[in-house]
Order: structure tokens, then C-alpha cells, then sequence
């Protein structure tokens, strides 16, 4: 790496220094906009006891349900896990902590984290037990829960297009909780589709710019897709 | 006769209005697309980030990169916009989307419903639910005006965890079109041939019956 080239040439490279017991931001939605490459590579390091912070837990032999099926996971934050069984009999065992957020706070708790807010009052949850514990105010008449941000060790992206430099553009959408998750890890890891050079990219059109990017690495996508709907054809 | 679910997306339908951007839950309210009316425009918001979902897409159009909340893949119309899920979720909190219509397990007099939990039964996640209930002014439930055993879903206080607390006002079940205020249901209208009697007996909480009760119409 020199200046600021974040390139690396390896899944290896891409995950140096990620380790046991660390806390990861993984991007997508379902199965859609996943870091494959990069969620493959953390069960061949098979590193353990791992808060893993994603909207979802991926199905039971594909995306982060891998991690899960290998036992790798100690910690889940996540807002709907109803597509996986190995996530389910886990959870009923006590085996996985799991911390169930509603989808909306869960995005904002890393928009905010990466954005350097450590709390914000949201009426979503309050009077249902996701507010147990937490702190409620009234604000001009209505009530509201405090919830905190997240960050994490190493935030786990996956980008349509990435330049050298680290600025992204994402797909359609395959972009849902990758935007946010780039700029909340210590370490923000880009698994890239297509890598190109800077000034190739719009300004204008730059999703993410590359200051919240550590490193970039070239992906292989399967890109399974887990409800396939089509209609009719004519 | 009770609504089918077809029947009961209708009525939901007719609660749209033009120009009205609108966010359709999982299940029924998904159906509640077939169903807007001719020369009607209105963008389908799906939370995952995605304003303007167009139909299912065909073999030769199908994008794993393009897929709606229930992760079906989908098209986009002409006008559409994607966005991240923070500001997915900043219109739905912030209240720009004008009608939500959701399923629901229970709902209770003070206008308060749950929908994701069944303890030691089924613990799939919130998803966005709790957060669509929280943000938007207007929503309709769908939901079974009773379980098959006759038991109601239309409860004095919801006996499930809660999605949300006091914030649901109309309700569409497959007998009765029902609103929630002052701490009762007031029912509005019934299902073609069903009785106020069979309203009455499977609504568990407060009713309140008007002199003259409408049939819906379609």
C-alpha cells in the first residue's frame, strides 16, 4: 500500500489483524449485498466469539450463516433472523447471545456511531420490551427511548464500484446497511465488484467517499438470491 | 361471508389515494398492489431501500442486486430511487410516507399491536415493524378478525410482546373495518354477509356498535 492506494491483492491481506472475540459490521440485506468473499475468508481463519452486527444472519449454508454453522458467532445484532434454522435452535439453546434492534434504530445506531453521535432518542420500540432497561423521555409530548450507536473492530462492506482511493458507489439494493457500515468500523473493509481508478467515478455520484475506507479488495460474487419471484412471461 | 385475502387487500386499496407514497408490509398488504386503481399513481416504498417497486421481474430482467423487504426480487418503475437503509428508515420515522398498511397477531383497544413474537413459538425479529408503527400517522392493520378456534385477536390489551404502543387507529379484518379511539374499537363497516352479532361475539375488547352498520363495498 502507498498513500492512499487501499488496494490489497489478498483475502488474507484484506482481513489482517481481524481476531477472536472482535466486533464486525457485516453489510446487506438478506443475501443481497453481502461481502461474500470476505465472510468466506473469516471462516477459513476460523477465528471465535465474534459480535457480528448485520441486519440478518444469512441463510444456514450461505452469507453469515456460515459463520453461525461453524460456531464462530457468540454475539448477533440484528433486526430479522427468520430465514435461518441453525440461527434459531442456537438461539433457543443460549448458545447465541442475541440482541434482536428494529431495522430502522439498527441503521441509525451505525449512522450515528460512524457519525460520532454516541446516543439519539427514537419512538420506535417504546412500551415494547425492545425499551426494557433503556432510558425514555418525553419530548413535546411524546415518548421516546434512548438507544446508544454502534461501531465496530472492522466493518465488512460490499460496493458496486470502488476506486483506488476508496470511494464507492453502490448497486440498486445491494447498497441497504453497507453505506452506513463503511463509515462505523475501526477498519472498514470494501469488497468491490469493480475496481477502477480515481477519477473514473463522479464526484457527483460518490456514494461513500474513500475517507472512510481502509482497504479495497477485488470480489467474486455469487450473488444467490434467496426468493427468486418472476411473473408470467408474455 | 368472511373477506378472502384477496378481498380483504381490496379494501385496503380503497383507502389509497393519488399522488400518496405507501409502504406494504409482508403477506396481505403485499396483495394491496394489485389492487390500485386505474389512473391512481403511487410509489411503493420498500424498506430495504427501494421508493417506486415496480412488478416481478422475468427470467430475462431478474437482478439478485434488486429485491424488495420480503427479499423477493423485484423491478424498479420509472422514478424510482434507491437509497441506504438510514435514510430508508429516516422517511419512514420521519413520516413521509403516507400510508403503511401491516399485518398484526393482536391489537388492543388503546391502539396497540403486536406482530413479531410468539414467546417459545417463533422468534423471527422485528425487521422494520416497529419502526413503520412508530412513524407513520396513518396505518391500517390487516390482520384475522379471529383465530380458528374463534378466539379474538381483537383484545381489552394485547397479551403478545408489543411492536408498538398506542399508535394504531383503523384496522381491515376479514370481517369488519374497525377504528380505535377513546379506548374502544368502533366499528365502521362488515364484511358482506357477516352479522354485527358475529362482530360482537369474536371482538374480545370494547366495541362500540353503531345504529347502522355498512356493509364494505368494493
Amino acid at each position: 500500500m502507498a498513500g492512499l492506494n487501499k488496494v490489497v491483492s489478498s483475502y488474507e491481506e484484506a482481513l489482517t489483524g481481524l481476531s477472536d472475540h472482535m466486533t464486525i459490521m457485516v453489510g446487506g440485506f438478506g443475501l443481497c449485498g453481502i461481502p461474500e468473499g470476505l465472510i468466506n475468508q473469516m471462516v477459513k481463519m476460523g477465528v471465535k466469539g465474534l459480535t457480528a452486527i448485520s441486519n440478518n444472519a444469512g441463510v444456514d449454508d450461505f452469507g453469515l450463516g456460515l459463520l453461525l454453522k461453524h460456531r464462530q458467532i457468540s454475539t448477533m445484532i440484528a433486526s430479522y433472523v427468520g430465514e435461518n434454522a441453525t440461527f434459531e435452535q442456537q438461539m433457543l439453546s443460549g448458545e447465541l447471545n442475541v440482541i434482536l434492534t428494529p431495522q430502522g434504530t439498527l441503521a441509525e445506531k451505525i449512522r450515528a456511531g460512524g457519525a460520532g453521535i454516541p446516543a439519539f432518542f427514537t419512538a420506535t420500540g417504546y412500551g415494547t420490551p425492545v425499551a426494557d432497561g433503556k432510558e425514555t423521555r418525553e419530548i413535546k409530548g411524546r415518548h421516546y427511548v434512548l438507544e446508544e450507536s454502534l461501531t465496530a473492530d472492522f466493518a465488512l462492506v460490499r460496493a458496486w464500484k470502488a476506486d483506488t482511493m476508496g470511494n464507492l458507489v453502490f448497486r440498486k439494493t445491494a447498497a441497504n446497511f453497507n453505506p452506513m457500515m463503511a463509515t462505523a468500523g475501526k477498519i472498514t473493509v470494501v469488497e468491490a465488484e469493480f475496481i477502477v481508478e480515481p477519477g473514473e467515478l463522479d464526484p457527483d455520484h460518490i456514494h461513500t467517499p474513500g475517507i472512510y475506507v481502509d482497504r479495497v479488495i477485488q470480489g467474486k460474487f455469487e450473488k444467490r438470491i434467496e426468493q427468486r419471484t418472476v411473473k408470467a412471461a408474455k | 361471508m368472511a373477506l378472502s385475502r384477496e378481498q380483504l387487500a381490496q379494501r385496503v386499496a380503497k383507502e389509497l389515494q393519488d399522488g400518496y407514497y405507501v409502504n406494504l408490509g409482508i403477506g396481505i398488504p403485499t396483495l394491496v398492489a394489485n389492487y390500485i386503481p386505474e389512473g391512481m399513481e403511487v410509489m411503493l416504498q420498500s424498506e430495504n431501500g427501494l421508493l417506486g417497486m415496480g412488478e416481478f421481474p422475468t427470467e430475462e430482467t431478474i437482478d439478485p442486486d434488486l429485491i424488495n423487504a420480503g427479499k423477493q426480487t423485484v423491478t424498479a418503475v420509472k422514478g424510482a430511487s434507491f437509497f441506504s437503509s438510514a435514510e430508508s428508515f429516516a422517511m419512514i420515522r420521519g413520516g413521509h410516507v403516507d400510508l403503511t398498511v401491516l399485518g398484526a397477531f393482536e391489537v388492543d383497544v388503546n391502539g396497540s399491536i403486536a406482530s413479531w413474537m410468539i414467546p417459545g413459538k417463533l422468534i423471527k425479529g422485528m425487521g422494520g415493524a416497529m419502526d413503520l408503527v412508530a412513524g407513520a400517522e396513518n396505518i391500517i392493520v390487516t390482520m384475522m378478525h379471529a383465530d380458528k378456534y374463534g378466539n379474538s385477536k381483537l383484545l381489552p390489551v394485547c397479551e403478545l410482546p408489543l411492536t408498538g404502543y398506542g399508535c394504531i387507529k383503523r384496522v381491515v379484518t376479514d370481517l369488519a373495518f374497525i377504528e380505535i379511539k377513546d379506548g374502544a374499537f368502533h366499528l365502521l363497516e362488515r364484511a358482506p354477509g357477516v352479522s354485527v352479532e358475529e362482530i360482537v361475539s369474536k371482538t374480545a375488547g370494547k366495541l362500540i356498535v353503531p345504529d347502522h352498520v355498512p356493509e364494505m363495498v368494493f
